[in-house]
């Protein structure tokens, strides 16, 4: 309530000086006769001052709240591709910023230098070829200098994962994650929607051997500087994997499986150090809308030694070891459908 | 073409003026025929959706920064909406900002942009009594006026409106049991969208056939103003591609209604195994974006347009680069047809796309840039009168490059890994399209007011109402890049769940203030614009001292624009400040319908040789007179 106070006291105060200022600059106009025999009155000149005005105190701003903003930027890049789209970022945002700087420079003064005056005429100038074809030129060719570099992180990013590299799934569903790593043979057993019941939740297919050892986790375990492949699907409406700290991004797609690699170079613990907070933790977070609970789709990851992981691996229990009864429970539904369909 | 023949001589286009009114007020106000009358109900019909678009945003910005506020005040006007506890309810965060980027990007700034101008200058600025068909016209506005009238129930649907966001995704969008948004208020959403898509492609056809056939005499394409061209550009690009988002959608409500699995496989939901299978969400995206891009540029294009004319009569120059302008709209215009999926490259198409999409992502960077350039030089030596609208359109420019330029950082695949769905591309777009586009529109609305209701806007409330909005523009979007690189996810209801988003607090309360501001302000332009209508000062028939046919007409140009014959075009639209023109007795500029015989001091060397010429388009215009389709 107070601030609805407060919001209706603001808007009622600006509305007021508004029309203030609005009268005081009618009366002022009446008074010097408004409909004018020059072309512009004062107000040409206020107008034209403002701009140079703006860009001054504007760029004060930029730089000011660039740097206070700064602090709450994402800590360095934990993953090695992250590092190098980190690096292409920064250029890309300097050679922009050029740009954008120096066309307001630009943009911002000539209001002021080539206000109106009696004095003066305009330059009739329609055209300048030389100029045109530099200015098309030079944009190209930065252009393609960033489609070259750009080109090549992603080619690198999208590469398929090497032999070795740790799969982990995601599955996305509404409004949580659910993980699961391939066990001891390194593989992840198959999936279909249709196995999902209440003990299931991800589907997983038992009648596959990969399956067999495959557990499932609350948190999601990497070791440091191992390549991991992200096996990413979704079973209502889409998601998206988003883990900022290590700028990963990829769509968890219902009916349609995808992937995205990468390799963490900083642990959680290194990380608590570096950013000197000791309750530091990566995290996961959803980026496709996705309902009402979108807002809430997280989950921690834990970046460890290899050490570490191996030890917290060795402690994993395959799941169907910790649903004991479900087997039965499968093959009973199993026959029941095989039954359903030979009646048909 | 025989039925727009007839459309147009029906008309008995000599005997009509001013003060002349045949026909009753049904037919004059309402089911009108006449372009001029047609684009000012787009127009009043923007301004009411820009202010229900506008007000949606500030629910959402109070949501967002203001996350500990008890929201209880507001629930005499969302009722439910608001829960016991007094916090806005998340469903219906998602369903304000869904709402809000479907009505500023259809409603305000394709219908209340496009539909304004194109119709209003077209005919005036070509030099043509009124549109191709004048029937296919109104029916473009009582469709459009239909399908605001759809969208606007939906936000009353018990379940609330769409919610999937404006870019309607399935399977969300496609299965109520996943948000209650997707039930009656999605299927409002679509229908109401199939009558939108119907009124833009009867005014697009009709604009595009206008420009082509309609032209007065001596209105070469290469004579024809720069907005013109935008808005016949534009209508091209919405031709082709709203069809596709109509199939899109078409497809969609088969998933929805028929069982059909176009866009739909393997989902488990609410404990329930769904049959559809096969479907693919992903097509969707792709023919979704297929007019999603071209969109954006259906909205900006025409304010640029717009903008082209106001910089260079207020700047008192030609438009620097007449040609390059041009030849760089018809480059977007097609680059702008093989960019789409660089919305896309997270979504797990094949990466191989992605390589090709960011390299045509890129390209479009550079007719866009040649744009900004010839913009800023048309400036460089000018004799500039800051006319309201040539602030909005200087500001247009400003926040053409701003947002623009990081385009050129989200069009980088492996850049948008990262920024892809973040405020950073709310920030983005907001800059580049919603502002920009707006500014566009406001810089139209101050310009051509004159024409439109014969009266002047007050100028002083227009500058005021300029120096709010830029400013607040840049202090509402700008901070919006600050908290994208910090990673934050848009549609976010909040961002207390993650450590990682739990800062900006402050920064997001800024945000919303100044939101609130700019929104505020905006009101000083709707009493400036109602108020100037009846009490402000009578205008003159040519008050910026323009050179193009529009303002040849009467104040209040009645039915079938000029009392008598149409005028003749002899020259190109800026002539402004041409040497030795004053030794043909003129000022700073020299109108369209001046002939180049008239002026032979002023002439450069070709158009001595063209004035010979002049001859000829007089009487192309007497014949024309006779039969306006030669
Ligand atoms: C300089 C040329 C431009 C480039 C290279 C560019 C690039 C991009 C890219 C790559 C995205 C996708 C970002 C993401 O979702 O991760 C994007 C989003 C967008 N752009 Fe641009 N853009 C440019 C100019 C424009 C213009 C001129 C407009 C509008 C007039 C515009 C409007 C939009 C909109 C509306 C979105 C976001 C749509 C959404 O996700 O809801 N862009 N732009
Ligand atoms: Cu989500
Ligand atoms: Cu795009």
């Amino acid at each position: 309530m107070t601030t609805a106070l407060l919001f209706a006291t603001g808007a009622i105060l600006i509305i007021a000086v508004l029309a203030l200022v609005y009268r005081i600059i009618t009366l002022v106009g009446i008074a010097k006769g408004d409909q004018k025999k020059t072309k512009v009155t004062t107000s040409n000149k206020i107008n034209a001052a403002l701009f140079p005005i703006v860009l001054i105190v504007g760029s004060g701003l930029i730089m000011w709240s660039f740097n206070d903003a700064k602090q709450f930027f994402l800590p360095e890049a934990a993953s090695i591709h992250g590092k190098e789209t980190d690096h292409l970022f920064w250029i890309t945002m300097g050679i922009v910023f050029t740009a954008f700087a120096l066309t307001h420079l630009l943009l911002f003064t000539f209001p002021f230098l080539f206000q109106f005056s009696e004095k003066r005429k305009a330059d009739f100038n329609p055209h300048n070829d030389t100029l045109e074809i530099a200015w098309t030129a030079v944009p190209a060719i930065v252009m393609a200098v960033l489609v070259i570099f750009g080109w090549r992180a992603w080619a690198d990013i999208t590469a398929p994962a090497t032999e070795d590299a740790i799969q982990v799934e995601l599955m996305g569903k509404q409004f949580a994650w659910e993980i699961r790593y391939p066990g001891k043979d390194l593989k992840l057993g198959r999936y279909d929607v249709a196995n999902i019941d209440n003990t299931n939740s991800m589907g997983v297919d038992y009648d596959d051997v990969n399956a067999q050892d495959d557990f499932t986790a609350r948190e999601i375990y990497l070791p440091v500087g191992r390549e991991i492949e992200l096996k990413i699907r979704a079973i209502d409406v889409i998601h998206s994997v988003f883990l900022p700290h290590f700028r990963v991004k990829m769509d968890a797609v219902p009916g349609m499986p995808t992937r995205f690699k990468f390799t963490p170079t900083i642990t959680t613990a290194e990380m608590r150090q570096k950013t000197n907070n000791p309750k530091f933790n990566y995290e996961l977070a959803c980026t496709e809308v996705c309902g009402y609970g979108h807002f809430g789709m997280r989950k921690l990851v834990k970046v460890v030694t290899q050490k570490e992981y191996d030890e917290w691996l060795m402690k994993q229990k395959p799941w169907l070891e910790k649903n004991p009864d479900y087997l039965s429970q499968w093959e009973a539904k199993k026959a029941k459908t095989a039954s359903v369909a030979k009646s048909h | 073409m025989s039925s727009v023949a007839l459309d147009v001589e029906s008309k008995d286009v000599h005997s009509h003026d001013d003060h002349e009114h045949h026909g009753n007020f049904w037919t004059n106000y309402v089911f009108s025929f006449d372009h001029k009358v047609i684009a000012k109900q787009y127009l009043i019909s923007g301004i009411f959706w820009a202010i229900i678009g506008g007000g949606l945003s500030l629910l959402f910005r109070i949501q967002l920064g203001f996350p500990e506020a008890n929201l209880e005040w507001l629930r005499p006007l969302l009722g439910d909406w608001i829960t016991e506890s007094g916090k806005m309810d998340t469903t219906f965060y998602l369903a304000a900002v869904t709402m809000h980027g479907t009505i500023m990007v259809f409603f305000v700034l394709t219908a209340g942009l496009s539909g304004t101008f194109s119709n209003f200058l077209i005919p005036l600025q070509i030099g043509a009594r009124d549109m191709a068909s004048g029937f296919m016209n109104m029916l473009s506005y009582w469709l459009f006026f239909l399908a605001s009238v759809i969208m606007f129930a939906s936000l009353f649907a018990s379940t609330g409106p769409a919610s999937g966001g404006w870019v309607i995704y399935p399977p969300l969008s496609a299965l109520p049991q996943a948000v209650s948004g997707s039930g009656i208020g999605m299927t409002l959403w679509l229908v109401s969208m199939v009558f939108f898509i119907a009124s833009s492609l009867l005014g697009s056809i009709n604009y595009i056939s206008t420009v082509i056939n309609l032209r007065t005499a001596g209105m070469s394409f290469a004579k024809m103003p720069l907005t013109i061209w935008s808005f016949f550009i534009t209508a091209i690009i919405g031709t082709l591609s709203f069809p596709v988002l109509f199939a899109a959608a078409l497809l969609l409500v088969f998933d929805r209604s028929f069982g059909t699995s176009f866009y739909l496989s393997d989902i488990y939901i609410q404990g329930e195994l769904l049959e559809h299978s096969g479907g693919s969400p992903i097509l969707f995206q792709h023919l979704f974006w297929f007019l999603g891009h071209p969109e954006v540029y259906i909205v900006l294009l025409p304010a640029l347009g717009l903008t082209s004319e106001v910089i260079s009569t207020n700047s008192r120059k030609p438009i620097f680069g007449y040609r390059a302008m041009i030849g760089s709209m018809l480059g977007i215009a097609f680059l702008s047809f093989i960019v789409w999926a660089h919305h896309m490259f997270v979504s797990g198409m094949n990466p191989f796309l992605g390589t090709i999409f960011m390299f045509l992502t890129l390209i479009i960077a550079v007719p866009s840039a040649v744009k900004a350039f010839n913009y800023i030089t048309t400036l460089f030596r000018g004799n500039i009168i800051f006319t309201p609208a040539m602030l909005f359109s200087i500001g247009l420019v400003s926040l053409f490059i701003s947002g623009g330029v990081t385009g050129i950082i989200l069009g980088n695949s492996a850049l948008d890994i990262q920024l892809h769905d973040t405020y950073f591309v709310v920030a983005h777009f907001h800059l580049v399209m919603g502002s920009a586009a707006f500014f566009g529109m406001m810089a139209g609305v101050y310009h051509w007011y004159p024409k439109m209701f014969g009266r002047m806007m007050n100028s002083a409330m227009g500058y005021v109402h300029f120096w709010l909005t830029f400013i607040g523009a840049y202090m509402v979007f700008f901070p919006m890049h600050y908290i994208g690189i910090a990673g934050f996810p848009r549609r976010y209801y909040s961002f207390t769940n993650f450590d990682a988003f739990s800062t900006f607090t402050d920064l997001n309360t800024f945000i919303s203030i100044a939101a609130i501001l700019t929104v505020t302000a905006q009101f000083i332009f709707v009493f400036n614009f109602f108020w100037s209508m009846f009490r402000g000062r009578l205008a003159p028939l040519n008050p910026w001292n323009a050179t193009t046919l529009e303002w040849t007409t009467p104040r209040k140009p009645g039915h079938g624009n000029w009392p008598g014959a149409l005028p003749v075009v002899y020259r190109w639209p800026y002539d402004y400040s041409k040497p030795d023109a004053d030794k043909d007795g003129f000022t700073d500029f020299i109108p369209q319908n001046v002939p180049l015989s008239k002026t032979e001091h002023s002439n450069t060397p070709e158009e001595k040789v063209l004035a010979q010429l002049d001859e000829k388009f007089d009487q192309l215009g007497e014949e024309r007179e006779k039969n306006p389709f030669i």
